[in-house]
């Protein structure tokens, strides 16, 4: 089992407040990574670093190294727009462009490569089915991505993240704002996920880390308690902290 | 059992304060119906083809028409839109993308509140002494710019607002996908807020369209065509309705003054209701 990702001694402040304390978790390739804990961890804060989107304010800050296939991303000459082709986010409310299904998921090719018209199409189609999709909007490519329904919202975005062929996913509890069937949807999807990329997912729901993810990290008040393989931590945590949540004592 | 309290005085207060608030938007309605009912019944009888066709005509002189201070208006309004919409969209998109310089954002929203609260006659004033007197003329281009700063900063805080809407995760996930920031604000942010800008532009354009005392000052007005929009006195529509209202003892004139003011209030109108249901549109859309 490789490694693709290396956090080392991560500190985050929101101005003078600080948020993470020495966080250091080992993300294994193509495999699901959970992330969980109690609301106000820094769960979220914590993922938010793996794509740099934290910069966008001013006040927020990082120390120490994460490094994606031995390179620090953090360091000032990795190009952040590179970055952020390689490492996919998706969020915690979906949001679809204001434009077409089609042209949600062609903005990120167009951006990125040089495709013609035929290969543009043909790579939507790809994404579009990627993301369990296609079927359900294949007749309606050129109706706005804003008409679907919130679990196909969501699942577009993932279309539109994967349309870049990132190698990272990150996603913020892409599943907190959509409805249960809906849900099911979404993390079948990232089993398939799984296969092509590195899964990184924040939830709020213990049960949705028990069920699909491969290794599990407990965050409390900023620090990583435990991280372990998910099985273990969910049947045999080593710290009480780690248990008492679980069973559901705190958060 | 705890004794319950009389309901009655709970319901009555209910009551009064539905009451009074329907009034006031009766009241609030009634005027407007009001101010349409008097401009259509003293107008209606100006409307004639020749009316709409013909230039305006001197004092004493018959068959005048308002065509030349429509055409007027609408170079002016365009003018102004031309000079105050990009300048005041990109300031409010600083206003609104940019809060990193939170000091200079806040003086920057300060002054354009301040600049709100000006008496438009202060702008015809300022634009006066800066431009018409340096330049020799009355001009409709001058007329322009005083109109321009006063839409300036109406649009610049409605896109600010307008933007200040646009959710946050929004910009995060065209950032998130490896887009630029301009590109994120231009592509995607304007393009959600769109409406919401277009609407923005079209507003402050029927608002200043039928603004009166910066123009005294610097279009003035001429019966003539108005083709030397940048040097000479211009014809225009809220001129030519204080003029023929204030300054004539034609009965005639007097008529085409409240044909006039009917064609500016159909056309705010129009300006108003077409931006109704642009924003109707949206909500379908979604």
């Amino acid at each position: 089992m490789a490694i693709k990702i290396e956090a080392r001694n991560i500190n985050f402040f929101y101005g003078a407040h600080q948020a993470l304390f020495d966080n250091d978790l080992q993300i294994a390739e193509k495999m699901i990574t959970a992330v969980i804990g109690p609301s106000g961890c820094g769960k979220s804060t914590h993922l938010r670093i793996y794509n740099r989107i934290f910069e966008l304010y001013r006040e927020q800050r990082v120390e120490g190294e994460l490094l994606i296939d031995g390179q620090n991303i953090l360091s000032p000459n990795v190009d952040v727009l590179e970055l952020r082709r390689k490492v996919g986010m998706i969020f915690q409310r979906p949001t679809p462009f204001p434009m077409s299904v089609f042209d949600n998921v062609a903005y990120p090719l167009k951006l990125h490569f040089k495709l013609s018209k035929n290969e543009t199409a043909e790579r939507v189609e790809q994404a579009l089915r990627g993301a369990s999709i296609w079927d359900e909007v294949k007749d309606k490519l050129k109706s706005s991505g804003l008409a679907l329904s919130g679990g196909q919202q969501q699942r577009l975005c993932i279309a539109r993240a994967i349309a870049a062929e990132p190698e990272v996913l990150l996603m913020d509890e892409p599943t907190s704002a959509i409805d249960p069937v809906a849900t099911l949807k979404i993390e079948e999807l990232m089993e398939e996920l799984k296969k092509k990329f590195t899964v990184m997912i924040v939830t709020h729901n213990m049960q949705q880390a028990a069920r699909i993810s491969d290794f599990t990290a407990f965050f409390f008040e900023g620090k990583i308690i435990e991280f372990g393989e998910t099985q273990q931590i969910f049947t045999n945590p080593r710290n009480p902290k780690t248990e008492e949540y679980i069973t559901g004592r705190f958060g | 059992m705890t004794k319950t309290r009389s309901i009655l005085p709970r319901k009555l207060k209910d009551l009064a304060i539905r009451l009074f608030s329907g009034a006031a938007v009766m009241i609030a309605v009634g005027m407007m119906l009001w101010i349409i009912f008097t401009v259509v019944h003293y107008g209606y009888k100006a409307m004639s083809v020749s009316f709409f066709t013909n230039p305006s005509r001197p004092y004493g002189i018959a068959n005048g028409g308002i065509a030349n201070a429509l055409l007027g208006t609408v170079f002016i309004t365009l003018g102004a839109a031309i000079i105050a919409v990009p300048p005041a969209i990109c300031a409010g998109i600083y206003l609104s993308e940019y809060k990193d310089h939170k000091k200079l954002v806040n003086i920057l929203r300060f002054s354009a509140n301040v600049m709100m609260g000006l008496p438009s006659v202060l702008v015809g004033l300022f634009t006066y002494i800066i431009i018409v007197i340096p330049s020799g003329n009355f001009s409709g281009f001058s007329a322009s710019i005083a109109l321009g700063i006063i839409m300036f900063p109406v649009i610049m805080r409605t896109t600010e607002d307008m933007l200040a809407m646009v959710p946050y995760a929004l910009r995060e996930s065209a950032l998130a996908l490896g887009m630029t920031r301009t590109r994120t604000t231009l592509r995607i942010v304007c393009l959600s807020a769109k409406k919401g800008l277009i609407t923005g532009v079209l507003l402050s354009l029927s608002r200043v369209s039928g603004e009166t005392a910066p123009l005294l000052f610097t279009a003035m007005f001429a019966d003539s065509w108005p083709f030397d929009f940048f040097s000479s006195p211009t014809a225009n529509m809220p001129v030519l309705i204080t003029e023929y209202a204030t300054n004539s003892p034609f009965a005639a004139m007097h008529q085409a003054g409240w044909g006039a003011a009917l064609v500016v209030t159909a056309l705010v109108l129009i300006v108003n209701l077409s931006t109704r249901i642009i924003f109707r549109e949206k909500k379908h859309g979604h």
